[in-house]
């Protein structure tokens, strides 16, 4: 006898040795989350399911059980295209296009030259 | 919920020996020095591919199985209030379960081989819950206590240097810690209560006292933790270290409640050092290895789960569908 009341309703001495299966596994979903309208909707994880609409089911279960959330979508994994992490250095000289931030545009010098020589103040 | 593991020394000694590339293994060591992470389909080494996946794989055992001896207790809750917050854990668990398999399938082993090297005893799952929960106090000394020790471990595996295995971590400790502040709560409730539901509580603090100690698994001196491991931030902290964090934390706020610790010898010497009696390791060994009072009641569970369930799986399956490794 088992101390949980649910094992001994099983009646766990009937389960037979049937043989493990080793391809019966389902297809994975990649789960993207949106806490509230207005915000970026996340990748957070993924669910195993054979169709889109299973796949959100459980994504709910799984990634909507605490904190707020407005949306989830999901997508095949197989439908997701990604960069290889061994192609990384094709981002490498991002950071230093300074020319391309807002911050690197400085002309106040030139103003202030400009205003002395031509004594506009 | 989660317990450690550790190396046979065989094991530690194949992990020193490399084939690897020296270049690659370079790079990849430099980028954990770095404190970069790892992530699916980066180059690693085969032994840290391997150790991590066995160590996901074990967690991730743990999480499903821990949710029985637990569920055990769900439709005997003493009160609404308790059966709902019981029943919120186990879903977490289990849901923790999927995210650590998840975690553990991007390294390329699917989630149906690792439940299958889990029912034919390929794979462990964490000692503890080879126990069984007697009674209604021992749903809180696990909520508690049990959680606490897992939480110990998880927040510090999750510095670790694998992107999946950190990012599920982070989402699990969060909500591990709603597991621990409701079983110190019921713990607390029952502590301050009838002298009935006191003894209660006592005689399950002193049935799980050991269990507790084995948690974190063999002493430092007995285990072959490998420095690999800790250079490649598989582990992080030794298993002397964990349960000294653990007994700092939490023997105080046991005593408070006048509950006791069965054993005479527990004490904290001025290095800051927990001492204890002999926790019999090799009950530890007996019980992990098999022979424990719970361990075939749960494999069995697990094998009904696949075997009466697999209808359903098989009705769901689309035979067009392609098996892609996860992302992330």
């Amino acid at each position: 006898m088992s101390l949980d009341p649910r094992v001994n309703r099983i009646d766990l001495s009937k389960i037979g040795n049937e043989e493990q299966h080793t391809n019966s596994h389902l297809i994975t979903w990649e789960v993207f989350h949106q806490e509230k309208k207005g915000k970026q909707v996340i990748h957070v994880g993924i669910v195993h399911a054979s169709n889109p609409e299973m796949a959100l089911v459980l994504a709910k279960e799984q990634f909507a059980r605490r904190g707020a959330t407005t949306n989830i979508w999901v997508a095949k994994t197989s439908d997701v295209y990604s960069f290889s992490y061994e192609d990384e250095d094709i981002f490498e000289t991002t950071p230093s296009k300074e020319f391309r931030e807002a911050g690197y545009y400085k002309v106040r010098d030139r103003i202030e030259a400009y205003q002395a020589k031509n004594h506009t103040v | 919920m989660y317990g450690n593991t550790h190396l046979t020394e065989e094991e530690a000694k194949r992990l020193n020996v490399t084939d690897e590339d020296p270049e690659k293994l370079a790079a990849f060591e430099a980028k954990i020095d770095r404190g970069e992470k790892i992530e699916p389909g980066e180059w690693m080494p085969k032994e840290y591919r391997k150790q991590l996946l066995r160590m996901i794989e074990q967690h991730a055992h743990s999480e499903i199985v821990g949710a029985l001896p637990e569920g055990t207790w769900i439709t005997r809750a003493p009160n609404f209030r308790r059966k709902l917050a019981l029943i919120a854990k186990v879903q977490d668990e289990v849901g923790h379960g999927q995210m650590l398999y998840s975690a553990a399938e991007t390294l390329g082993k699917t989630r149906e081989e690792m439940l299958n090297d889990l029912m034919n005893g390929k794979s462990k799952y964490s000692n503890v819950f080879n126990y069984p929960a007697n009674t209604w106090a021992d749903i809180a000394v696990i909520g508690f206590l049990v959680d606490a020790a897992a939480i110990v471990n998880q927040t510090i595996n999750s510095k670790g240097s694998y992107g999946p295995y950190c990012r599920a971590l982070e989402r699990i400790c969060y909500e591990e810690a709603f597991h621990l502040k409701q079983g110190h709560d019921n713990f607390v409730y029952l502590a301050t209560g009838t002298p009935h539901q006191r003894a209660m509580l006592q005689e399950a603090m002193n049935r799980w006292y050991r269990p507790l100690i084995h948690f974190f698994g063999p002493p430092d001196r007995n285990s072959k933790h490998s420095e690999k491991l800790m250079k490649w931030k598989v582990k992080l902290a030794s298993n002397d270290a964990m349960r000294n964090q653990f007994l700092d934390m939490y023997v105080s706020k046991i005593q408070e409640v006048g509950i006791t610790l069965p054993d005479p010898n527990l004490h904290k010497n001025a290095d800051g050092i927990w001492e204890f009696s002999d926790p019999d390791w090799d009950e530890f060994k007996r019980v992990s290895g098999g022979d424990g009072p719970c361990n075939k009641e749960r494999l069995e569970v697990r094998r009904y789960a696949e075997m009466a369930h697999r209808w359903v799986r098989e009705a769901l399956m689309n035979p067009s569908d392609k098996y892609k490794i996860p992302l992330a």
